[in-house]
């Protein structure tokens, strides 16, 4: 996941490797608050396992709907696990590099970003590694014991193809939801208060995937396609693997775009990074 | 009484302040509604009337989750985090010196906040949602008068569940792990996955009787005219007796720790 961090133009006065010095400084950063973490030991124990359990919840429901019925929008129990599986590992992956992003508004609301901009490291990585928060493994825990739950009992008909399609669908699709955390915070520089907006396609966004597309309106389906393309995360490569058709009309080859959209969601989450920065006015308290 | 008065209203005015959190947050529970109402569209077009409510009850259920989830702070979020932080750095020692109400002045507080989220945050959604589908919305305004009541009796319950977990800073200091065991069990029983009535045997059976089924379950089964006659007072014996029996375990509790524990100085 580093990668994706280090895929993130620098921000404006680039110097020598900005990329690199990105990565090394979030890596410090990061060690510094996990040691932090450490100090209250039970603590850290109760918010990890209380972050797999909630996240847990999420499936729970949805092993609830599955006793009283045998298929959902069509989707049988192991089907809706291997979206499940896929998108909440995906989004756990993104929540723990990036999911302190959401703290930013409150960072430029009580003036503390400006000690971020006077050291001479990456805006983006101290931000992304502030408050660094080791519980979210759990999420991502609970995300691959539903995704090996799926693979146990799906029947699906194996291909080398398909296999590999498993790895290039999470890690495309953490990319995605970190590149959504990128432009959320890049959104907090004008609106403040409203971090709770980015919840809706954070959140919002890992529970939509969670169930097939079937069950959606079709213009909420073509939302999360072609305006904020949640539907790369999982739903498109999942439903190939699944050899289930998609609900809009689309060529086949589209599951194997999430590469594709994860580098352009990148681009598009770096300049709005760089005009969010470049936009900030410090409180001056 | 006229003390307590003024916390809640300043309660209700500092959440009023953040407008623009509000309309996130708005936002943000809006979206929530419509995916969760179209999975539920998806299970009752499967099994109708499942759990004794039809399609357009169980949608009414959704949009209400949504409206009432910051007011019953079913997944906390509210005075539980000042407190457990003035617990931890010694500040409480300031509030119990003061000529009022430990508990008492923090609920007034909170219920403040309650009624802003009730209207800021709930309101909107509702209407977004019933102008998106087709919900069950009582048609007598004594439906609504009993459905506030019973909010209100949530709110309580609410308010002295998480009073209790605050206190626990005292001794673990840092509350977060307990204060999210405590939200996770309010999201679960409260209602907010799933109708408890879709719970299967005895997790429905005993989801029931938990305090937590008073933030949400009941005021939604009071909204949708479950509740008749004696049935409805015995909906609000429920939920005024868990009301009661948390709050007066809070006092106990509040004096417990004072007398115990040694506030941390500095």
């Amino acid at each position: 996941m580093e990668g994706v961090v280090a895929a993130e133009p620098g921000n404006g006065f680039a110097k020598r490797s900005r990329p690199a010095e990105g990565v090394r400084a979030y890596g410090l950063i990061v060690a510094m608050w996990l040691r932090s973490t450490m100090a209250y030991r039970a603590s850290f124990v109760m918010t990890a396992v209380g972050n797999f359990v909630a996240t847990g919840f999420d499936f729970v429901a949805i092993m609830l709907m599955f006793t009283h019925v045998d298929v959902l929008g069509g989707y049988t129990l192991p089907e809706v696990a291997l979206l499940y599986g896929t998108s909440a590992t995906a989004f756990g992956l993104a929540d723990l590099v990036l999911g302190s992003m959401d703290r930013l508004g409150r960072r430029v609301r009580d003036g503390t970003l400006d000690t971020l901009l006077v050291r001479p490291v990456p805006v983006l990585a101290q931000v992304a590694a502030d408050r660094f928060a080791l519980r979210r493994l759990g999420r991502i825990t609970q995300g691959l014991l539903v995704l090996g739950y799926a693979l146990l009992v799906l029947d699906v008909q194996w291909t080398p193809l398909k296999v590999a399609m498993l790895p290039m669908t999470v890690l495309s699709g953490a990319a995605v939801f970190g590149a959504v955390f990128v432009v959320g915070a890049a959104f907090q520089f004008y609106a403040q208060d409203a971090s709770e907006v980015q919840n809706a396609f954070t959140y919002g966004g890992t529970t939509l995937l969670q169930y097939p597309p079937s069950v959606f309106a079709k213009d909420l389906v073509r939302g999360v396609t072609f305006v904020v393309p949640l539907a790369f995360v999982s739903w498109l490569p999942a439903l190939y693997v699944l050899g289930r058709d998609y609900p809009l009309d689309l060529p086949r080859w589209v599951a194997f775009l999430p590469p594709l959209v994860a580098v352009g969601c990148w681009v598009i989450a770096g300049l709005a990074w760089r005009v969010g920065l470049r936009a900030y006015r410090s409180t001056g308290s | 009484m006229r003390l307590y008065a003024v916390v809640a209203a300043g309660g209700f005015r500092r959440y009023a302040t953040y407008r623009v959190a509000t309309l996130a947050g708005v936002f943000t529970n809006t979206v929530f509604g419509f995916i969760m109402a179209y999975t539920y569209i998806a299970l009752w077009d499967e099994r109708p009337h499942l759990g004794g409510y039809d399609m357009s009850q169980a949608l009414t259920y959704v949009w209400l989750g949504q409206a009432l989830l910051m007011t019953c702070a079913m997944m906390g979020g509210g005075f539980e985090d000042e407190l457990m932080e003035r617990i931890r750095t010694g500040d409480i020692a300031v509030d119990l010196y003061r000529p009022a109400d430990l508990q008492l002045w923090w609920m007034a507080g909170d219920l403040g906040r309650a009624a802003f989220h009730l209207l800021g945050r709930g309101i909107v959604p509702m209407v977004l949602g019933a102008m998106a589908f087709d919900l069950a919305l009582p048609g007598s305004p004594w439906t609504w008068l009993a459905f506030l009541v019973s909010v209100a009796l949530g709110v309580v319950v609410s308010f002295a569940v998480r009073f209790l977990v605050a206190l626990s800073a005292f001794w673990l200091m840092d509350g977060a792990g307990a204060m999210q065991i405590a939200w996770l069990a309010g999201l679960f029983f409260s209602g907010m996955l799933l109708p408890l009535n879709l719970f299967p045997g005895v997790l429905g059976d005993v989801a029931r009787v938990l305090p937590w089924s008073s933030l949400l379950q009941v005021p939604a089964d009071v909204f949708l005219g479950t509740y008749a006659g004696w049935d409805l007072a015995g909906a609000y014996a429920f939920q005024a007796g868990w009301a009661v029996a948390l709050l007066l375990a809070g006092r106990l509790l509040q004096s417990v720790a004072t007398r115990r524990v040694v506030v941390q100085g500095g």
